[in-house]
């Protein structure tokens, strides 16, 4: 094998985490190399297709666990590709949380206070705007009707997408084609790339060893096509090693590193939490949504408009009380999911067994335009572990993409359930008033809970017992190994979370820069901001 | 390759089938059809091409077919149903004690659940995303199942818009404790 290469820093994803930190190293002066498993897909290549092979299965994971599956992102722009763009604050009481350790489980040196300037930053780098009711789809308004109906409120939340551009198309799943949802192709990583940084598509990371001064990265080439198919292995080292792969995959990296590291702290790979999400499909009667909530779409239907829209635009935040005792918080969000997999698991309401096949899911599926998805967001109980890591990556691929199994078992505690029922029958109470719409919560039979928002198992923390991570996200007891995505954020935040791991993030960075400079990196942390730009329409040469 | 039907024998092809009907059923392609009971009115998972999208080389389980059929078929006979010789025995059954079976063997406790949950993830896929075909061709082409979930018509381009699609006004009042830039405080 020819030399090993070597970089100031190596990092792992490219998603917020791994995205944020390649820009402001970058832009500091250190040479930084991107390793994304995924591939690099462009604005030009994202399809509207459901076929096998197309954007949507090319950018898209579906890992299926023990009780618990996780969908996420699987390309450069990691998560942020695929992801609704719904991008609010984390509240506040979220923050003084203890779930199930007994203490706060934030570091002391974190709250909302202390992270709004670094939320305040990533709002103007992506950015993220408030949204207007005149511009809210036919579903979020549906939601916000049915709310006020109920007595309740409910807020257009702030989101990513430049809606001037958008085409309400709902295809954001499979990467926007109108560059109209700003993901990082549009921001950061244009901004890395223009201050040197290297990304390398189709580099699975696999472990790391150690070296004289820092790490060697081990990784394997993904086939383009069928990601079962790995080719030839390579390996760089680094002074400064950022773990970004996501939730899912960070811990599984880091554990299957053990042998050559050394012992990981204990909680690596514990205390996982799928952000207490949980869904409920709705399917509303079309004559009441037009006598009891008044709506008329100009074409002269009540609402029949379950497709038309970009994911979830309208959330009702009245359960996010501080007051109230933790696992009884919750937000609930309006939402689209795709056909596939954002029917399987809905259940038909008042059904006799079975609820999620045959003849009466048939009938539900006719119904389908008026169909209305709330996510709920909640407070589980960090309950989810990850077992041995499989050979390769983070899942054994069953499909050439998008569909595998992984080691994550999840047994929802009664804290968790308490959070999901109180929340279903919150929905339950809306949305079946006066006969608006019959309810049912998914499945979770199936493939356990699922959650397109997994986090925490590699958290920050003050104590070493229950966190993997010190408050600057240096991994305890591996001096140069920093975590900066989902995994490190340590619990549930009842909103989408995005914006807060970003923020975080970019906390992070003036540590992370410090810590680079001690070992002799020539870096500065520069504080600037990417411009935003259309990079993503730009062509790629790797 | 392409996929070709002819690479999967008939008794898996049927058992396949009447698995895929049992997820989402339909009537009867004529008469002498077993493999779909006849379950439902208008085209189920079966007319929506489950066989087409399972033997697809990408899915993962094309290979595996012959290996799912008959363990199907093995927990059919074991049902103790009567035997017919013109069919394999899952196919023999009737649609209750299809139903009834498929939620056996996809409940949480089951040992094989993982495989199970699989095959009807892509049955399921076949009828309401029809994942082996183009959307727009397959919509054009009138796929059973795009049509009966009412999927919209994309543009001429093939890309779907929608230049109408809100209600255009403010329909709820938003929470107190909402901060100036729209966030939960
Ligand atoms: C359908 C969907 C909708 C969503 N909508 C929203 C939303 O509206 N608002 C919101 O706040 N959040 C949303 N999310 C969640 C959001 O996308 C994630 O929280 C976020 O992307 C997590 O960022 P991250 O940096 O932790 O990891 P990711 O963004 O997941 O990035 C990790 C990257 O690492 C790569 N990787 C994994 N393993 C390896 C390896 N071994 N070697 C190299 N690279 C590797 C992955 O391919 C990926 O690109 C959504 C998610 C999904 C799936």
């Amino acid at each position: 094998m020819s030399a090993v290469e070597s970089t100031d820093v190596l990092v792992i994803g490219s998603g917020f985490g791994g995205a944020i930190a390649a820009y402001h190293l970058a832009a500091g002066g250190a040479k930084v190399v991107v390793l994304e498993r995924g591939p690099w897909v462009t604005a030009d290549e994202f399809d509207h297709d459901f076929l096998l092979g197309s954007s949507y299965t090319r950018v898209f994971d579906f890992v299926v666990g023990d009780g618990m599956s996780i969908l996420g992102g699987n390309c450069v722009g990691g998560g942020s590709v695929v992801y609704f763009a719904t991008m609010p604050r984390a509240p506040g009481f979220v923050f003084e949380r203890h779930g199930s350790i007994g203490r706060r489980m934030w570091p002391a040196a974190i709250s909302r206070e202390t992270l709004d300037p670094w939320y305040e930053r990533v709002e103007q780098a992506l950015p993220v705007t408030q949204q207007r009711w005149e511009n809210v789809p036919y579903a979020g308004g549906l939601w916000a009707a049915a709310c006020n109906h109920a007595g309740r409120t409910a807020n257009p939340a702030p989101s990513a997408v430049d809606v001037d551009l958008c085409t309400n198309c709902n295809w954001m799943m499979a990467g926007c084609k109108f560059d109209a949802k700003r993901s990082l192709l549009l921001n950061y990583l244009p901004g890395a790339l223009a201050h040197g940084a290297e990304i390398r598509p189709l580099h699975e990371v696999q472990h790391l060893t150690r070296t004289g001064d820092g790490y060697r990265v081990h990784y394997r080439i993904v086939d383009d096509e069928d990601y079962r198919v790995l080719h030839d292995t390579g390996a760089i080292d680094a002074k400064i090693v950022i773990m970004a792969a996501g939730t899912g995959a960070t811990p599984v990296i880091l554990r299957r590193s053990e042998p050559h590291l050394g012992a990981m702290p204990p909680a690596v790979g514990r205390y996982f939490s799928g952000n207490g999400e949980r869904l409920n499909t709705a399917v509303f009667d079309e004559d009441r949504v037009r006598d009891v909530l008044g709506l008329e779409r100009p074409d002269g239907q009540a609402y029949a408009g379950y497709q038309i829209g970009r994911g979830p635009v309208v959330a009702n935040w009245d359960h996010l009380d501080g007051s109230l005792p933790e696992h009884e918080r919750f937000s609930l969000e309006q939402l689209f999911f795709p056909p596939g997999l954002g029917t399987i698991l809905a259940q038909v309401p008042d059904g006799t067994d079975p609820l999620w096949f045959g003849r009466d899911k048939k009938e539900m599926l006719r119904r389908w335009q008026s169909w209305l998805t709330i996510f709920i967001m909640s407070e589980d109980d960090n309950e989810g572990v990850f077992g041995e890591p499989p050979e390769t990556g983070n899942a054994v691929r069953l499909s050439q993409q998008m569909l595998g199994t992984g080691p994550l078992r999840y047994e929802p505690t009664e804290n968790t359930w308490r959070g999901w029922n109180l929340a279903d029958a919150e929905i339950k109470d809306i949305l079946e008033r006066d006969g608006l719409a019959r309810v049912a919560p998914w499945t979770n039979d199936l493939v356990g809970a699922y959650t397109v928002h997994p986090l925490s198992s590699c958290r920050i923390g003050d104590d070493p017992a229950t966190s993997a991570l010190d408050d600057r996200h240096e991994l305890r007891g591996h001096p140069g190994i920093f975590v900066t995505d989902g995994s490190a954020v340590p619990g549930a935040l009842t909103v989408n979370p995005a914006l807060t791991i970003s923020a975080l993030a970019e906390r992070a960075m003036p540590g992370i820069v410090r810590a680079a400079r001690e070992r002799g990196v020539a870096v500065r942390y520069a504080g600037s901001l990417p411009e935003g730009e259309a990079a993503s329409r730009r062509p790629v040469h790797i | 390759m392409p996929p070709n039907r002819h690479d999967t024998d008939s008794t898996t092809i049927l058992t396949v089938e009447a698995f895929a009907d049992t997820i989402l059923p339909g009537e009867k392609r004529d008469p002498s059809d077993r493999a779909v009971a006849g379950a439902a009115p208008g085209p189920g998972a079966v007319a929506a091409g489950a066989i087409d999208l399972l033997e697809l080389p990408g899915g993962g389980l094309a290979g595996t077919l012959p290996g799912l059929a008959d363990a199907l078929n093995g927990h059919a006979a074991e049902l103790g149903a009567a035997a017919d010789p013109d069919v394999p025995p899952f196919v023999a059954l009737d649609f209750e004690q299809r139903t009834r079976l498929v939620q056996r063997l996809t409940a949480p406790d089951h040992p094989e659940k993982a495989m199970w949950v699989a095959l009807a993830l892509f049955c399921n896929m076949a009828f309401d995303s029809a994942a082996h075909l183009n959307t727009a061709a397959a919509l054009e082409a009138g796929h059973p199942g795009l049509l009966t979930i009412g999927y919209r018509q994309p543009e001429p381009d093939g890309v779907w818009r929608f230049p109408s699609y809100s209600y255009g006004r403010r329909l709820a009042d938003v929470h107190p404790a909402t901060t100036s830039g729209g966030s939960p405080a």
